[in-house]
């Protein structure tokens, strides 16, 4: 019941991240026979709207590093999320064996008094 | 719900820095307090950081046709009490803005108001409320978690929408429009947050429940639900 629970709110969350990419439709090709990006940050969606609403701001500070590439950028990301995933992946690893030893001496401590 | 480097006015910035501080600085005294009376919590104070570094970290698809990412901090605001959040999300938004260019160092306060000290305090006043109303465990964490996420991007909507009022439409105008791009593109990332939300704390309810009965977040008759 409880596994079943849990496999159903993973497949919930996979099917959230993923209808997106069927459900939106690729821009039609300007004259130029290119497509407007889609699934872009909307981080940058917002700068371009603060450019669109305030024509005449001028950011007034730059990132002091920028990562080189995309690519740079998207390895920083996945070793941002690794980081954090290797911990999780610690504590439900402790967090088993300990459950684990405790039932079995538990398991134990029942049989000798039986 | 990054506000990017030198995209807020310099009073904006300066604003939101003295308005995150004493967040982070109290959030830090709560932590030490908390981790010396019991020492045990260390590892799920790490669980807590960890998973909002993941959920931060991972930008996904949106019905909109743009993306972004969830913020992870229902969790610790629950485990730890919202003022504990603002610490930890002061090293993930270091962490973007140093390495990655994502977000600033001059919009850090902003980004820290509205990721680790506005969700936070939502994602504790919904689970209460939620529990006061009969909610189970499971629904409370689920709606805290989902909400304290939207949330933080419609705090997001208003900051900007504070330092750049639209000229003919005013706040209003400008807010709908941030609105527009952070909160409608965040519903369907709000609800997966709140589903992995509730997934890490069936486990935590399983191998933890002493502790999560110790902070107030299960009774005892969940405690013993979850551990048999």
């Amino acid at each position: 019941m409880k596994r079943s629970h849990n496999i159903l709110l993973i497949v919930a969350v996979i099917v959230l991240a993923v209808c997106p990419l069927f459900l939106v439709q690729k821009p039609a090709p300007d004259a130029n026979g290119e497509r407007a990006e889609i699934f872009a940050g909307a981080d940058d969606k917002a700068r371009h709207m603060v450019s669109e609403i305030d024509p005449n701001y001028k950011p007034w500070f730059e990132p002091l590093i920028e990562p080189a590439s995309a690519e740079i950028a998207s390895l920083l990301f996945a070793l941002q999320a690794a980081i954090g995933a290797g911990v999780i992946g610690y504590y439900l690893g402790s967090a088993v064996t300990r459950d684990k030893m405790q039932r079995a001496q538990n398991a134990g401590k029942n049989s000798g008094k039986a | 719900m990054h506000i990017m480097e030198g995209f807020l006015p310099v009073q904006h910035a300066i604003g939101w820095g003295v308005a995150s501080a004493p967040f982070v600085a109290y959030g830090i005294f709560a932590i030490k307090k908390r981790i010396a009376a019991n020492p045990e919590q260390r590892m799920l104070l790490g669980v807590a950081a960890a998973f909002s570094f993941v959920l931060s970290a991972l930008k996904l698809p949106s019905v909109t046709g743009s993306c972004s990412h969830a913020t992870g901090t229902g969790l610790g605001a629950l485990l730890f009490g919202p003022v504990a959040m603002a610490p930890i999300g002061l090293v993930v938004l270091l962490f973007q803005a140093l390495l990655l260019a994502h977000g600033g160092l001059t919009t850090l306060g902003a980004n820290i108001f509205s990721m680790a000290i506005v969700g936070p305090f939502a994602a504790a006043a919904i689970y209460r409320l939620a529990r006061g109303a009969g909610a189970s465990f499971a629904v409370g964490v689920f709606l805290a978690a989902s909400l304290a996420d939207l949330l933080t991007y419609v705090t997001t909507s208003v900051q900007l929408a504070m330092a750049f009022p639209d000229p003919v439409g005013g706040f209003m105008a400008s807010f709908l429009k941030f609105a527009g791009i952070f909160a409608i593109t965040q519903i369907p990332l709000a609800i997966s947050e709140g589903l992995l939300t509730v997934l890490i704390f069936n486990a935590l309810r399983r191998f933890n429940a002493e502790d999560l009965q110790k902070m107030k977040l299960i009774n005892q008759a969940e405690a013993l639900e979850a551990t048999a």
